[in-house]
């Protein structure tokens, strides 16, 4: 966890003191929509279909019990008594009232958490690895750099209005699981041949109706030059990102429309020509964000404990166990990831009892210590093994221990047309059908690993392009119609999905998605061969027979 | 349209000249840019000062030989989401080294003080009193900084450095 001091904190209660100004000229008509727009998004507040949505960040996924708690008490106290986690670790509330949002904030301050810059034209939440710091292989803590750069990006004087939104990740292990590159500035911390930390900078990586993967324009830049680096990139999208069109202005045009070579020269340049001194780095500076750190006192545990043992002969626990825990650094210890993804219920959504009760049980069994990650669920980053069964039953008791995790059921979908202004169509309850559709657990796990992403539209917010099936809502005649794709994904063999063919009814995607799979589990060459693998070997031609012939 | 300079409403003593006006003889005037490099070194020589409007897609190169010797840059922010001329501000105090008056022109309003303040802005022509009445109290919303700019603020990850606890740590 990293700990707010004094500087933090007093930044934190200066802003909701300004956003509680900002507000109040609203309400008195002295601030116009227009003018008040921009300050509301810059404080993650959107006007949604039916009210105000109150976007939270969760800065590199990382969250104490304490702060979970009073994400419960926001839930409860100012919106509908639950909130949405979403595929970049922010937590949304539907139902907020304009009026009351500088108390929520101010709640929320007490225990250092915000909601700045999880909307509007501006650096965005920094997401990474809901792993990092614990799990096996990582070069170092991805989370320090994270929050380095978050402190960096906080309330920019020059890039808080930048042509569009501007969103970095970072990861430090070999598997991606920050899905780096669709972000517009994907960071890979990685040593050079002198030990030295330092970074991979890929740039024009994003989704929405212009999907590109981000491209690499330079392998390393030594950690100390991380800040000046990145704010050489983001002068020169500053400067020049088109602003004349809303759609294209993200970086990754900027970047398609000069060529990646050409944009890294122009970085280049403008890295030479800045004065460095200020923001360079020093170990310091390094040590001293580290510092703030903490990381639990484990101790000496049996890798593999009579509790585990014994719970063995539970074949419930035994599914859960092999779907839902993964290795941790220590032994003795397991990374347990919470699944949100109950059947027929909306992915991502989390009540403030559950999120009262999973804060409770970090405290318990987790060093009081909750993570979140881009595909919509939570985890317990530090469970010792021999918790595992008990800490299984409350899980279970409190309905976030479906054994789905990565599966057919996990799925990602945006809120869609049931919240969203932005939508033509609807996304979770195409989600909700797919889980009652996969709903037997024997045959989720026969199909084995396997993304479904949905997007209610082309901004593309469930990430459809990088499902292994993505499935994408478009609107045709005031119909609701789905775009499916396949073959996409957003690990460190990041690929965008291939269309299948033409569009299928609302009514339809279910069944075409069974189709899908029912070719896939006929065409594979072993329970080994994952889907997506089986499409990189296929291509989409068998699957685009299978679901059009009868249709 | 009133003018905050030194934190303070101001009279505004220069004449702004459009495209296309007779420039006095002499006088203040704050002038396009493209007219200025039309005739740089004669409206140097005439009596009064001269500043310059800057629009905010335009390199500063152009500029550079002038710089100690105009009044004002101005920069403009055709809507206040259009932040380009943040970056030109920076660029004119830290890398030109523009020492003069560096106005904010355009939709300039109360919420942007701070972040103009930073970038190196001195001067502000605010499209409401109200804002401009506020500027006082407005630039001293924020205490804290977290990254550096040419403004000389001291940044939030060397002010922990010195504080005794830390700096004891870290030693």
């Amino acid at each position: 966890m990293y700990a707010y001091d004094e500087i933090d904190r007093t930044l934190l209660s200066e802003r909701v003191s300004e956003f509680r100004d900002q507000v109040k000229r609203r309400l008195s008509g002295e601030l116009t929509e227009d003018e008040f727009k921009m300050l509301r998004l810059q404080n993650g507040v959107y006007l949604q279909l039916h009210a105000y949505m109150f976007r939270v960040a969760i800065p590199y996924g990382t969250l104490s019990s304490d702060q979970l708690r009073r994400l419960a008490h926001v839930a409860r106290t100012y919106d509908r008594g639950y909130g949405h986690f979403t595929t970049r670790q922010n937590i949304q509330f539907n139902w907020i009232k304009l009026a009351e949002l500088p108390d929520a904030l101010a709640d929320l301050a007490k225990v250092g958490i915000h909601s700045m810059q999880t909307s509007g034209n501006n650096t965005r939440n920094v997401t990474s690895d809901q792993w990092a710091g614990v799990v096996p292989g990582e070069i170092e803590d991805p989370r320090i750099w994270s929050e380095i750069l978050r402190q960096y990006t906080t309330l920019h004087p020059e890039f808080s209005f930048l042509p569009r939104k501007f969103k970095f990740a970072i990861t430090a292990s070999k598997h991606d699981r920050a899905a780096i590159k669709i972000h517009d500035v994907g960071l890979r911390l990685h040593k050079n041949d002198n030990g030295e930390t330092g970074f991979e900078v890929m740039v024009g990586g994003g989704l929405g109706r212009t999907p590109f993967l981000a491209k690499t324009i330079r392998h390393f830049v030594h950690g100390h030059d991380l800040l000046s680096y990145v704010e050489a990139i983001l002068r020169v999208y500053n400067r020049y990102g088109r602003r004349d069109n809303i759609y294209k202005a993200r970086i990754k045009i900027l970047v398609h429309e000069l060529g990646a070579d050409k944009f890294a020269q122009e970085v280049e340049e403008e890295w030479r020509q800045m004065d460095k001194s200020v923001l360079t780095l020093t170990d310091a500076d390094i040590e001293n964000i580290r510092a703030r750190f903490s990381y639990p006192a484990y101790e000496n545990l049996p890798h593999m404990p009579d509790e585990l043992k014994a719970a063995a002969h539970d074949a419930r626990f035994e599914a859960w166990r092999k779907n839902s825990v993964a290795p941790h650094k220590v032994p003795g210890y397991a990374i347990v990831t919470l699944s949100l993804k109950p059947i027929g219920m909306p992915p991502g959504d989390a009540t403030a009892e559950q999120m009262d009760a999973i804060a409770n049980l970090a405290d318990r069994y987790s060093f009081g210590e909750i993570r979140v990650g881009h595909e919509q669920n939570l985890a317990l980053p530090h469970v010792a093994k021999r918790d595992l069964p008990v800490l299984w039953r409350e899980l279970d008791k409190i309905g976030v221990a479906t054994p789905n995790v990565n599966l057919v059921t996990d799925i990602i979908a945006c809120p869609g047309l049931d919240y969203c202004s932005l939508a033509n169509t609807r996304s979770i309850p195409i989600a909700q059908e797919l889980t009652r559709r996969f709903a037997n657990h024997e045959t989720a796990n026969l199909i084995g690993r396997l993304h479904i992403n949905i997007s209610g539209c082309i901004n593309a917010c469930g990430h459809h392009h990088v499902g292994h099936i993505g499935i994408l809502g478009v609107e045709k005649n005031g119909e609701e119609f789905y775009q499916i794709t396949i073959g996409g994904r957003a690990d460190e063999n990041a690929e965008l999905g291939n269309l299948i063919g033409p569009s299928v009814p609302y009514g339809d995607v279910a069944d075409v998605v069974e189709d899908i799979v029912e070719a896939y589990l006929a065409l594979r060459e072993g329970p080994e061969e994952l889907f997506i693998d089986a499409v990189k070997r296929l291509g989409v031609e068998p699957f685009r027979e299978r679901v059009y012939a009868t249709r | 349209m009133p003018l905050v300079k030194h934190g303070k409403i101001s009279a505004d003593d220069f004449a702004r000249i459009a495209d296309d006006a007779v420039i006095p003889a002499e006088g203040d005037v704050l002038m396009p840019l493209t007219r200025f490099l039309e005739d740089a070194e004669a409206l140097l020589k005439r009596r009064g000062k001269v500043g310059v409007i800057v629009p905010n897609n335009r390199d500063l190169d152009d500029l550079e030989p002038y710089f100690d010797r105009l009044a004002i840059v101005a920069l403009v922010f055709p809507s206040f989401r259009d932040g380009r001329a943040y970056s030109q501000a920076r660029l004119l105090r830290e890398r030109y080294g523009y020492d003069g008056e560096l106005r904010a022109t355009g939709q300039v309003l109360r919420d942007q003080f701070v972040f103009m303040t930073r970038a190196g802005f001195d001067a502000f022509e605010v499209k409401k009193d109200s804002d401009a009445h506020a500027f006082a109290e407005t630039i001293a919303r924020y205490t804290v900084f977290y990254q550096p700019t040419g403004d000389g603020r001291p940044i939030a990850l060397r002010q922990r450095l010195l504080m005794p606890r830390v700096a004891a740590r870290l030693r």
